[in-house]
C-alpha cells in the first residue's frame, strides 16, 4: 500500500502523491451530541492493529479525500473509496 | 614485485591496460578487472585495516558482501570512502588509498590496539570511562572518537549529477547467474517485460567465475550468448551495475544504477548514479549464495579468502591469488579451488578437509589432510604459512593464500526486507528465503540450489510459474547441460577449536569468538543482545559473512539449533548506497520548488530585495537611493502609506474560489462567525478553527455573485486551507453542493493603500469607486480602463483606505505599471512585506506570529467572531472547554517602550517588575515587534496572562538570550486610528 | 559485580571468563507489589527508580520480546531539553540533569555525550519562534544560546551557506544537548534494576488484564497469570492493544518513524544538528556513523519499517542542508513505531482504573525522555501522586482542554 495508491478516480499512483490525513472511522456527531462524544470524535482514536480505514487526499490528482482500508501491520490494501461515498454509505446504514 | 597475473585466461582485455595509483604508488591493470583483481594481479595483498585492532586486511571475497578490502577512492570533491575494493570496476587514472592508519598502511599506530584487545573486550567501554565523571566528554571520548569511522568523506559540494526514474515491468530479475539468466529467457522469450537488474558491472554472476561448461561452452561464454538474446528482445531491459537495495510495500524495488561510476571523468550530460524505482508485477530474487568463511585463529589476515573468490579471480581475472595456495575447507568447493588452480599451474600446497572423509575428487598431486584443521597462520602483511592439526599433532604448512571454504549461505536479505524472517534447513545447513507468497519468489542458490544445472532449471521454472499467475502462455525453457560442475555440498563447521589466535567473525568490526562468548556470558544471550552487545553484523557489510557463522557459533556455545537462534533484522540497504542518489535532483538551490509571483517582475525592476516565504519569494522592501539600511526603506514607505498612497503585490496570499448552490451553507459552517447572509458584491473578514476550538487560519471571504465566492487565505496557510475547505465538504457534507478551486497562481493581486488610493485606483478602474458606489468591504468585478476585467475589493491590512485589485497573472506587471503611473503625482510608492507587518502591527491586526496553533479566537481579541448562535461551525464544540476559557489565558496586548529608543524583540518574554525571571514569573511573550514611524517608537505585540485587564501597566520586556531587558507600558494593541476614521474615508 | 578500569584489568588477566551475567534470566513469581508492562527504556528505567529511589523491589518488567527491544534500541539517540511549553520545559529539563549524573548513578558507561546540539532557522519568524523558545529555557535556568549566521558557520563550515535554498540565518543553540549511546541504556537501567532484586522477565507477552471490582489483579501472559497489587503500562508503540485489556480510550495513533545509519566515518560532525526548512536531524555516533532521519511515514503503521518516500525525502534534506554528505554512503534504515498522542506529548498519569498507571503517547520523542518519565512514573506509582514535573501530562488534559500542542498543530498525529 503505502508505496502505490489505486485512487478510484485517477488509477494507481505513487504516496508522493497523497497526503493522510488520519483515521476516517471516528464520525463527526451532530451538534447536539453530547460533549464526550465531541471529545472522542476528536481526541479518542481505536488505533487498531490490522485493518484500518484511513482519510488520504489525492492532492496531487484529482483532489477527492479517499477512504484507504488497508492493514498497517502488513500493509496490504483492501480496497479505496472515495470519502464522499464513504460517508453517505455510513449515514445510511 | 612479483606478477600473480596468470599469461592467458580470464574475461579481462588484456589489450587495454589501465593505470591506477594506490597509496601514492603506480599500477597497471586491465580493462574488466575490479580494483581488487588489479591490486592482486600486482602482488598487493595488503589493502586495509580492520576497524577496531588496526589489523592488516586483503581481500576475503570477490563481490558486494567484501568486509575488508575498503578503499577510499577517488579525490577531491569526488573522494568516496569505504569502496569496496572487489566492485570497483577499474578505470584508467583511478586513484585509490588505504584508510584508517597512520602513518602507513604497512606502519600501522593502531596495531597497538590489537597488543591491547585482552582489555578491549566486547563491550568494555560500557564498563569504564566514568571516573572522574567529567573526563568521559574531555578525555576518553575525544579519544575513542579520533578512533572512530573508517574513511574520511570529503564534505564538499557534489561536482556531479544524480536523477531519479521510474521503470515499471511484469518481472524483475535481481541477479545474473545461471538461475536470473534463465528466469529472464524465459519470460523474455514469453513475450512479458522484464528488467534484469545485476550489481556487477558484467552480467553473468558465478557463471564468470565457474570452470564448468554450459551448454557446451565455457560457463562465461555461455552467459555471454544468453546475454545476447535478451539484448536483442525489446520487451528485455538489461540493468548492469544495478543494486537493487530494497523491497518497499506494493513490489516497489528501489535500485540505483551506477551510470558513470567508472570513469574518470564523468560527462556532465549524464547523473553518475540513478535511483530506480521499479514496480515490478512480480520479481524473482537470484541473487545467489555468499561463501561462508571458516572460523579460524588467524582466519583475517591478508591471504585468507574465500574459496570462491580465489576461484573468480583466478578464472575470471586470470589473477593467481598467491604463488602456493592452501586450501582449508569442509566442502567440495575448496576441492574444486584447488582443482582450478592446478588446471592453471598454481601450487597449491595442501587440502585441509575437516571432515574425516569425502567423495570429492581429488586433484592430482594435491596433499589431501583429512580430519584436519588450520589453528593458526603466520606472516603479517601476507600470511607465508599456516598451522594445520590433526589428531593433535600440530605442522606447519607454508603458503601465501589461503582458500576457506565453510558452506554456503543463501543470499536472501531483500525478501527478509518486510518483517519475514529467514528459516533454519537442516538440510541445507543454511537460513532460507521465507515463503511470502506468491509475488515474489527465490530462485537458484538463493532458494538453496547448490548446482549450477539446478539453479538453471529452477531459475527458468520460477519465471514459468510466475508469468503463467500473470496470464502468459506458459513456456517450455531449453535447459542446457551443465559439464564439468561439482558437488559443492559441505559438512556443517561453525568454527574451528584450539585456535591459537583470534578466530574472527566480523572481521571489519573486529568481533572475534571470543567476544561471542563473553556476550552469552554476560547474558546478551538473544541474538540481537548479541549483535548489539559484540557489535558484530553491524559494519558496514551488514554481516553479510558473519551473521550465520555467529548464529551458528553461539547456537553451539548454547547447544542448541540455530533455527533457536535465528538472525537479526534485515533491513534496506542491501549495499550501503550514496545520500547523492538517494537525493537526486533535489539539493541547493532546488531543494524545493520556487514560487514566484506574477509581480516578481515588477517589484523586481522597482528596487525590491526579496525574501523567502514558504516556497515563496516576496518583495520585502524597496530600497531607494541614498538610504543605507532596509529599515530606512521600510519607514519611508509606512510612512508614505499613511500619508499618501503605497502599492503592494498580495498575489501570494491564497485565493480559493468557491461555487456551488451549497457554498455560502459550507462557508457558515466552516467559520466560526456568520457567512449565510453576506450579499452579492461584499467581502467579509472570516476566522477558520480548527476542531479543537483553536483559530486555523482567517482572510476575507467575497461573494461575487449568487454561488461564487472567492476566498483568501494567508500565503502560509493556502494548501491547508484549501485542504481543510475540501475535507469538510467531502466527509462532513457531501450532500451541499459546493466545489473548490485554488487561483492563487492565476491572479495577480495588488493592494493600493493610503488616503489617495481612490485617486489613483479611479484612474485605473473604469466603475465608480466613490465611497458611496464602492463603500468599505466592496468587492466586485470591475472593469479597468482599457477594457481588461478585474476583481476589486475595499479591504484593508494596513488601516488606510485601501484596494485590492486583482487582475489575471498575465497582466499583473502592465497593472501594477499603470498603477505606478496613475500615482506619481499623488507621491505613489512599492511598499513590501516588512512595511506592511508595520502597518498590521501599528493596527493591531494578527497573523501567524499571534495565531500560532494554540490560540482562541479570544485571545487575540476576536471573541466576537465566534458566532455562538449558530447551531454548528468546526472548532465550535471544543472551544467551550474549560481550559480555553480559563480566566488567565494569554491575551493579546500591545506594548510601548516607555523609553522611545529601546528596542522590544520578538520572542521576548514578560515579568512583572521587579519579578526574577522564572517559569513560575513568566507572563507571556512578545509576538511580533517592529520599529512604528508613525509614532516615534518601538512598538509590540504581545500574548500576556490576562492581558485584557492590564492596559496601563508596566511590565519588564526580558530577552536573556539577547541581554536585553526593556519596561514596557501595556496597552491596546491597536496603536494607530483605533477609531478606523481612515479606512471609511 | 560493579564495573571499573579495575574490574576490567582483572578481568582481562583471567581471560575474560569470569564476567557475571548483566543481569538474571528469571522465572516470573506468582505475584508482584508492581508489574511494570514493557521493557523498554522507560519500563526499565520505572523499574530501577522503583527500586532505587522509592525502596519498591517486588517489581518484575515484563517484555514480549528481548529487553531493549522498542524503540530505546531503534531512536536517533538524541538528549536536549530545548522545549517551549511550562509543560514540557522542566520535565524534560529534568531529564536531561538525570542524563548527567546516569553513568555514575547505575555505573554503566551509556556514553552521555552533551556535544550541543544546534536548531538551524532559516527565516525571521522561525528566529522569533526559537528566541521566545530559548528564552524561556533560560527563565527556567536552562541552558540556551542564540547564534548568528556567523557563530554557526564557524562551528559547522560544512553546512550550506552559499547554495541554500533556505538560507541558514542561525540557530538555538543547547549545549548540554547530545547524544547517548541507545542500547546501553536499557541495559544500564536493566542490570541496576535486577541487582536491586526486579525480576525482569524477557519473552512474556501479555496477552490480558485480570481485572476485579474495578481493580487489575494481575495479567495473563505468555507465561502464565501473575498476579500484581499495581500494574503499569510503559509499552509505546504498543500502548493501544494493551490499553485495550483494560478497555482504556486513548488519544493515540500509531505511526512509523524511520531512521539512518550511515558507514563508519572519521568525525566530520561534532553536534546534533537540526534542519529548520525541513524535518532532517543528525548526528555522529562515537563509532563513525552518522545517526540521522526527519519525518514519520505519515500513515498508521505498526510494522516496523518505511517508506523508500520519506527514505528519499530524508536524504533530499540531508543533502541540502549538508552538501558534502552527497558522496557518503547510507549503510542502513529501520523503523520505530511511535505512540503518536494527539496533542504531541505524552501522557504519564493514573487511568480510570484505580491501580493501573499508564505511561505513552511519546511521539517521537521518547529517548530523552526516559530518565525523567521512568523516575516521575515511579514516583507516580509509589505515591499515587503525580511528580510535579510531569504533571502537565494528564490523560484527561484533552478533554479539559489543557493539551501541550509543542508545534500547535492541533488534533491530527501525524502533524506533531
Amino acid at each position: 500500500m503505502a508505496s502505490l495508491i489505486t485512487c478510484p478516480h485517477c488509477g494507481t499512483r505513487p504516496k508522493e502523491e497523497f497526503s493522510i490525513r488520519g483515521a476516517a472511522a471516528p464520525k463527526r456527531p451532530s451538534a447536539t451530541a453530547k460533549d464526550e462524544d465531541w471529545h472522542r470524535y476528536v481526541y479518542v482514536r481505536d488505533n487498531p492493529k490490522g485493518r484500518y480505514q484511513e482519510y488520504w487526499h489525492h492532492v496531487a490528482g484529482c483532489r477527492r479525500f479517499l477512504v484507504v482500508d488497508r492493514d498497517n501491520l502488513t500493509h496490504e490494501v483492501f480496497g479505496v473509496t472515495d470519502a464522499s461515498d464513504f460517508e453517505r454509505a455510513r449515514t445510511a446504514g | 614485485m612479483t606478477s600473480y597475473r596468470l599469461a592467458a585466461g580470464g574475461a579481462v582485455n588484456r589489450g587495454q591496460l589501465l593505470n591506477f595509483t594506490f597509496d601514492g604508488r603506480t599500477f597497471r591493470g586491465f580493462e574488466g578487472d575490479t580494483l581488487a583483481s588489479a591490486l592482486l594481479a600486482n602482488d598487493q595483498m595488503l589493502m586495509a585495516r580492520s576497524f577496531k585492532y588496526h589489523r592488516p586486511r586483503g581481500v576475503v571475497t570477490a563481490g558486494s558482501a567484501e568486509p575488508s578490502a575498503l578503499l577510499t577512492v577517488g579525490n577531491g570533491a569526488r573522494r568516496e570512502p569505504n569502496a569496496r575494493a572487489t566492485v570497483v570496476e577499474l578505470y584508467n587514472g583511478l586513484v585509490a588509498a588505504s584508510q584508517n592508519r597512520w602513518p602507513s598502511l604497512k606502519h600501522d599506530f593502531g596495531t597497538i590496539n590489537n597488543l591491547l584487545s585482552p582489555f578491549l573486550g566486547a563491550g568494555f567501554y560500557y564498563k569504564t570511562f566514568m571516573w572522574p565523571a567529567p573526563f568521559w566528554e574531555r578525555l576518553y571520548e575525544p579519544l575513542i572518537r579520533r578512533a572512530a569511522g573508517l574513511g574520511k568523506v570529503a564534505m564538499q559540494a557534489d561536482p556531479d549529477r544524480y536523477e531519479k526514474s521510474w521503470a515499471h515491468c511484469d518481472l524483475l530479475v535481481i541477479g545474473a547467474g545461471p538461475a536470473g539468466l534463465m528466469a529472464a529467457l524465459a519470460a523474455g522469450r514469453a513475450g512479458a517485460r522484464v528488467i534484469l537488474a545485476d550489481e556487477g558491472f558484467r552480467l553473468g554472476g558465478s557463471l564468470l567465475g565457474e570452470s564448468a561448461s554450459v551448454g557446451g561452452m565455457p560457463a562465461a561464454d555461455f552467459a555471454g550468448t544468453v546475454i545476447e538474446e535478451l539484448a536483442a528482445l525489446p520487451n528485455v531491459t538489461l540493468m548492469p551495475r544495478t543494486t537493487v537495495f530494497g523491497w518497499y510495500d506494493d513490489m516497489v524495488f528501489g535500485a540505483v544504477e551506477r551510470v558513470q561510476k567508472h570513469v574518470a571523468s564523468p560527462s556532465p550530460d549524464l547523473a553518475v548514479e540513478r535511483l530506480w524505482r521499479i514496480v515490478a508485477k512480480r520479481a524473482i530474487l537470484a541473487s545467489g549464495a555468499e561463501e561462508r568463511p571458516l572460523v579460524f585463529g588467524g582466519n583475517d589476515k591478508p591471504g585468507v579468502m574465500t574459496a570462491a573468490a580465489a576461484r573468480t579471480y583466478l578464472n575470471r581475472y586470470g589473477v593467481a591469488v598467491g604463488s602456493r595456495v592452501a586450501v582449508f575447507t569442509n566442502g567440495g568447493s575448496g576441492y574444486r579451488t584447488a582443482a582450478d588452480l592446478v588446471a592453471r599451474g598454481v601450487d597449491v600446497t595442501a587440502i585441509i578437509d575437516a571432515r574425516p572423509q569425502s567423495a570429492d575428487p581429488m586433484p592430482e598431486g594435491v596433499r589431501v589432510v583429512r580430519n584436519g584443521s588450520v589453528v593458526a597462520t603466520k606472516g603479517r602483511h601476507r600470511i607465508d604459512g599456516l598451522i594445520a592439526e590433526r589428531s593433535g599433532f600440530e605442522e606447519v604448512i607454508a603458503c601465501d593464500a589461503l582458500a576457506m571454504s565453510g558452506g554456503w549461505s543463501p543470499v536472501v536479505h531483500l525478501m527478509c526486507q518486510r518483517g519475514a524472517k529467514p528459516v533454519w534447513s537442516d538440510e541445507k545447513q543454511a537460513f532460507l528465503a521465507p515463503d511470502i507468497g506468491k509475488a515474489f519468489l527465490a530462485a537458484g542458490s538463493a532458494a538453496g540450489f547448490d548446482r549450477i544445472s539446478d539453479c538453471l532449471k529452477d531459475g527458468a521454472n520460477k519465471a514459468s510459474a510466475l508469468l503463467r499467475d500473470l496470464g502468459f502462455a506458459a513456456y517450455e525453457a531449453d535447459i542446457p547441460d551443465v559439464e564439468g560442475e561439482y558437488d559443492p555440498s559441505f559438512a556443517p563447521l561453525w568454527y574451528v577449536p584450539g585456535a591459537k589466535d583470534k578466530a574472527f567473525v566480523d572481521f571489519q568490526n573486529d568481533v572475534h569468538v571470543g567476544d561471542l562468548g563473553l556476550a552469552q556470558r554476560e547474558g546478551f544471550r538473544h541474538i540481537e543482545h548479541t549483535k548489539r552487545y559484540t557489535t558484530a553484523g553491524m559494519a558496514t557489510d551488514q554481516g553479510k559473512l558473519g551473521n550465520v557463522n555467529a548464529a551458528g557459533i553461539v547456537a553451539g556455545m548454547r547447544g542448541v539449533s540455530p533455527a533457536e537462534i535465528g538472525t537479526t533484522t534485515f533491513r534496506p540497504f542491501y549495499t550501503p548506497v550514496s545520500f547523492g542518489a538517494l537525493a537526486g535532483t533535489v539539493r541547493a538551490e532546488h531543494a524545493a520548488p520556487v514560487r514566484t509571483s506574477p509581480l516578481h517582475n515588477w517589484a523586481r525592476k522597482n528596487g525590491a530585495a526579496f525574501v523567502e516565504s514558504g516556497l515563496w519569494y516576496r518583495s520585502a522592501w524597496f530600497s531607494r537611493e541614498g538610504e543605507k539600511s532596509w529599515r530606512e526603506s521600510v519607514d519611508r514607505e509606512v510612512l508614505n502609506v499613511r500619508a499618501n498612497v503605497g502599492l503592494c503585490d498580495v498575489s501570494t496570499l491564497g485565493k480559493i474560489e468557491i461555487f456551488g448552490r451549497g457554498a455560502a451553507e459550507l462557508l457558515d459552517r466552516v467559520y466560526s462567525n456568520s457567512f449565510l447572509k453576506l450579499p452579492v458584491g461584499k467581502a467579509r473578514y472570516g476566522l477558520m478553527l480548527r476542531e479543537d476550538g483553536i483559530v486555523f487560519d482567517d482572510g476575507t471571504t467575497s461573494r461575487l455573485s449568487e454561488n461564487h465566492y472567492v476566498m483568501t487565505t494567508t500565503t502560509a496557510y493556502a494548501a491547508e486551507v484549501l485542504a481543510h475547505l475540501e475535507f469538510s465538504a467531502q466527509t462532513f457534507w457531501p450532500e451541499l453542493d459546493v466545489r473548490f478551486v485554488s487561483s492563487t497562481d492565476q491572479w495577480a493581486q495588488m493592494s493600493l493603500a493610503g488616503p489617495k488610493s481612490r485617486t489613483v485606483m479611479s484612474r485605473i478602474v473604469q466603475d465608480d469607486i466613490s465611497d458611496d458606489a464602492f463603500p468599505f468591504l466592496a468587492a466586485r468585478e470591475v472593469v479597468l480602463r482599457g477594457g481588461l476585467q478585474a476583481r476589486l475589493f475595499r479591504i484593508s491590512f494596513s488601516g488606510e483606505l485601501a484596494y485590492e485589485l486583482a487582475v489575471p497573472a498575465g497582466y499583473g506587471e502592465a497593472v501594477a505599471d499603470a498603477i505606478m503611473e496613475a500615482g506619481r503625482d499623488e507621491g505613489i510608492c512599492a511598499y513590501g512585506v516588512e512595511a506592511l507587518n508595520v502597518l498590521r502591527l501599528e493596527k493591531g491586526h494578527v497573523t501567524h506570529s499571534e495565531l500560532e496553533g494554540r490560540t482562541t479566537a479570544d485571545d487575540v481579541g476576536l471573541g466576537r467572531m465566534m458566532a455562538m448562535q449558530k447551531p454548528d461551525f468546526i472548532g465550535k464544540r471544543l472551544s467551550m472547554r474549560f481550559g480555553l476559557t480559563a480566566a488567565d489565558r494569554l491575551q493579546l496586548v500591545g506594548l510601548k517602550a516607555v523609553e522611545a529608543d529601546k528596542e522590544i524583540k520578538a520572542g521576548a518574554h514578560l515579568l512583572k517588575d521587579q519579578a526574577k525571571p522564572s517559569l513560575a514569573n513568566d507572563q507571556g511573550f512578545v509576538s511580533s515587534a517592529c520599529f512604528s514611524p508613525s509614532l516615534g517608537h518601538h512598538i509590540a505585540l504581545a500574548m500576556l496572562k490576562s492581558g485584557r485587564e492590564r492596559f496601563g501597566e508596566r511590565i519588564l520586556v526580558w530577552d536573556g538570550l539577547r541581554g536585553s531587558e526593556v519596561m514596557a507600558e501595556v496597552c491596546s494593541p491597536v496603536f494607530v486610528d483605533p477609531d478606523n476614521l481612515k479606512l471609511h474615508l | 559485580m560493579r564495573y571499573s578500569a579495575y574490574s576490567i584489568l582483572k578481568q582481562a588477566l583471567s581471560g575474560n571468563r569470569l564476567w557475571k551475567p548483566a543481569w538474571r534470566e528469571p522465572q516470573p513469581k506468582p505475584h508482584y507489589d508492581v508489574i511494570i508492562v514493557g521493557g523498554g527504556g522507560h519500563g526499565l528505567a520505572t523499574a530501577y527508580y522503583l527500586a532505587k529511589e522509592f525502596g519498591i523491589t517486588n517489581v518484575a518488567v515484563l517484555e514480549k520480546g528481548y529487553l531493549g527491544s522498542g524503540n530505546v534500541g531503534r531512536n536517533t539517540t538524541i538528549i536536549r531539553s530545548n522545549y517551549l511549553l511550562e509543560g514540557n520545559n522542566p520535565f524534560y529539563e529534568f531529564s536531561l540533569k538525570l542524563w548527567e549524573g546516569l553513568e555514575q548513578d547505575f555505573n554503566y558507561n551509556a556514553m552521555v555525550s552533551q556535544r550541543g546540539i544546534v536548531n538551524l532557522f532559516h527565516s525571521d519568524g522561525q528566529r522569533d519562534e526559537y528566541a521566545r523558545r530559548g528564552n524561556g529555557m533560560r527563565m527556567h535556568g536552562v541552558d540556551a544560546e542564540l547564534l548568528d549566521r556567523d557563530q554557526v558557520r564557524k562551528m559547522m563550515p560544512y553546512l550550506n551557506f552559499d547554495h541554500a535554498r533556505f538560507p541558514i540565518l542561525g540557530g538555538l543553540y543547547q549545549k548540554r544537548g547530545g547524544t547517548v549511546r541507545h542500547d546501553a541504556v536499557a541495559w544500564g537501567y536493566a542490570r541496576g534494576a535486577d541487582q536491586r532484586g526486579v525480576d525482569i522477565v524477557q519473552h512474556c507477552e501479555v496477552i490480558g488484564i485480570r481485572r476485579d471490582n474495578g481493580r487489575v489483579t494481575g495479567v495473563e501472559t505468555t507465561k502464565g497469570f501473575i498476579g500484581c497489587d499495581r500494574l503499569a503500562l510503559a509499552a509505546a508503540g504498543n500502548t493501544t492493544t494493551v490499553g485495550h485489556m483494560a478497555d482504556l480510550e486513548l488519544p493515540i495513533e500509531t505511526h512509523v518513524l524511520q531512521a539512518f545509519v550511515s558507514e563508519g566515518l572519521k568525525p566530520v560532525i561534532d553536534n546534533v544538528i537540526t534542519y529548520g526548512a525541513g524535518h532532517f536531524y543528525i548526528s555522529q555516533s562515537d563509532k563513525g556513523g552518522l545517526v540521522f532521519g526527519a519525518e514519520i511515514d505519515f500513515y498508521s503503521s505498526y510494522a516496523q519499517r518505511g517508506n523508500l518516500q520519506t527514505v528519499e525525502h530524508t536524504m533530499e534534506e540531508g543533502v541540502s542542508l549538508i552538501p558534502g554528505l552527497s558522496r557518503a554512503k547510507v549503510l542502513r534504515s529501520w523503523g520505530g513505531v511511535m505512540d503518536m498522542s494527539m496533542d504531541g506529548s505524552p501522557i504519564i498519569d493514573r487511568t480510570p482504573i484505580d491501580n493501573l498507571y499508564l505511561n505513552c503517547g511519546w511521539c517521537y520523542g521518547g529517548f530523552k525522555a526516559t530518565p525523567a518519565s521512568g523516575f516521575c512514573f515511579a514516583h507516580l506509582i509509589a505515591k499515587n501522586e503525580t511528580h510535579h514535573v510531569s504533571r502537565f501530562m494528564r490523560l484527561d488534559r484533552f478533554e479539559r482542554g489543557y493539551t501541550i500542542d509543542e508545534a500547535g498543530k492541533g488534533p491530527q498525529p501525524n502533524l506533531h
